[in-house]
């Protein structure tokens, strides 16, 4: 996608990975668990936005649905069939959960594509919750659902006996790295699409170039704009596939 | 421009890091031009798989961005 890590202070009016810095809302000093800092705000606006547009805006429930309702009702089948297709019809039970992370996922990355916003989900320390949440409760589900019987996800028994210990080791590694490519991918790419924002913003302070770079930050915002969804699908996605690995561990 | 050479390696590492995402990008486009080749010869099939699509774009841009994690690690956190 984009690769800038750049920029030690020469050049360049502010450094581009300015814009993530944690500060606390009200005043200065430590942060604590409980300041509320630009983080929590920007969290709590994007769950404000679900709550207008699922709750407030469905309130009709209307036959022939108004505008904002329309929309609620396509996300919500969109994720439905997404469920349906990749887990099988027993996964939709899970529904909820794998609904609340798109939307909270997808509203806190369009939120952060408005300008002076701050991104929570270009925090590693957000996305690893999220991610790490996501692989204990299917690691939990799978024990739940199939015993002990779920440890035969690692043990492929349509491969030659002599490679399947070694298999069942990449499988082992690959099952544990999972949560953390989960949440890498999440937070690398919209902390990287903002950096190049960025990036190009303090080009722009050079006369002889602003206009290049104005109109590369017009086209980067509309590759951000596409980010944010495929990131926001990306992560439900695979949500959906560990599930689907959770539920019917024999290949 | 000063500095010492452990700062200098830092630099010339986080531009090494650099290379991983340019070899993310030839996996990203290969998935993406050989499901467009597919999808052209059997365009009914194609719908079908999108989501297939996006996993695969999603694994190997994975690793371009532990590079590009890698080179952030070394600018900013060594």
């Amino acid at each position: 996608m984009a690769e800038e890590a750049h920029s030690e202070g020469t050049g360049l009016v502010f450094h581009p990975l300015d814009q993530f810095i944690v500060k606390p809302l009200f005043g200065e000093g430590p942060i604590q668990w409980y300041t509320p800092t630009n983080v929590t705000l920007w969290m709590a606006l994007a769950v404000l936005c679900v709550v207008a547009l699922f709750v407030i805006g469905t309130r009709g429930r209307a036959i022939v649905p108004t505008r904002v309702q329309s929309v609620a009702e396509v996300m919500y089948g969109f994720i439905y069939k997404m469920i349906e297709d990749v887990t099988g019809h027993d996964g939709v039970k899970y529904f909820p959960y794998i609904m609340t992370l798109f939307v909270f996922i997808l509203f806190a990355n369009y939120l952060g594509l408005l300008p002076m916003s701050f991104t929570p989900t270009s925090h590693i320390a957000v996305t690893a919750v999220l991610g790490f949440g996501v692989f204990i409760i299917v690691t939990l589900i799978g024990f739940v659902k199939n015993g002990p019987s779920f440890l035969g996800l690692f043990w492929m028994s349509d491969a030659p006996l002599i490679l399947r210990p070694v298999i069942a080791i990449i499988e082992v590694i690959s099952y544990f790295v999972r949560p953390v490519s989960h949440s890498i991918r999440l937070a690398g790419n919209i902390m990287a699409g903002h950096a190049v924002i960025k990036v190009f913003a303090g080009f722009a302070a050079i006369a002889a170039i602003s206009p290049i770079s104005i109109l590369a930050i017009v086209a980067i915002y509309g590759l951000e704009v596409l980010v944010a969804f495929i990131q926001a699908y990306v992560f439900t996605i695979l949500t959906c596939v560990y599930l689907k690995d959770a539920l019917h561990p024999h290949h | 421009m000063e500095g010492d050479i452990a700062s200098m390696g830092q630099f010339i590492g986080a531009g090494l890091a650099a290379i991983g995402s340019g070899a993310a990008a030839i996996g990203v486009g290969h998935v993406a031009g050989n499901f467009l080749a597919g999808a052209l010869r059997n365009p009914s099939a194609a719908g079908s798989q999108t989501a297939t699509l996006f996993i695969g774009l999603a694994f190997a841009e994975a690793l371009g961005i532990f590079s590009f994690l890698v080179a952030l690690l070394l600018m900013f956190a060594v």
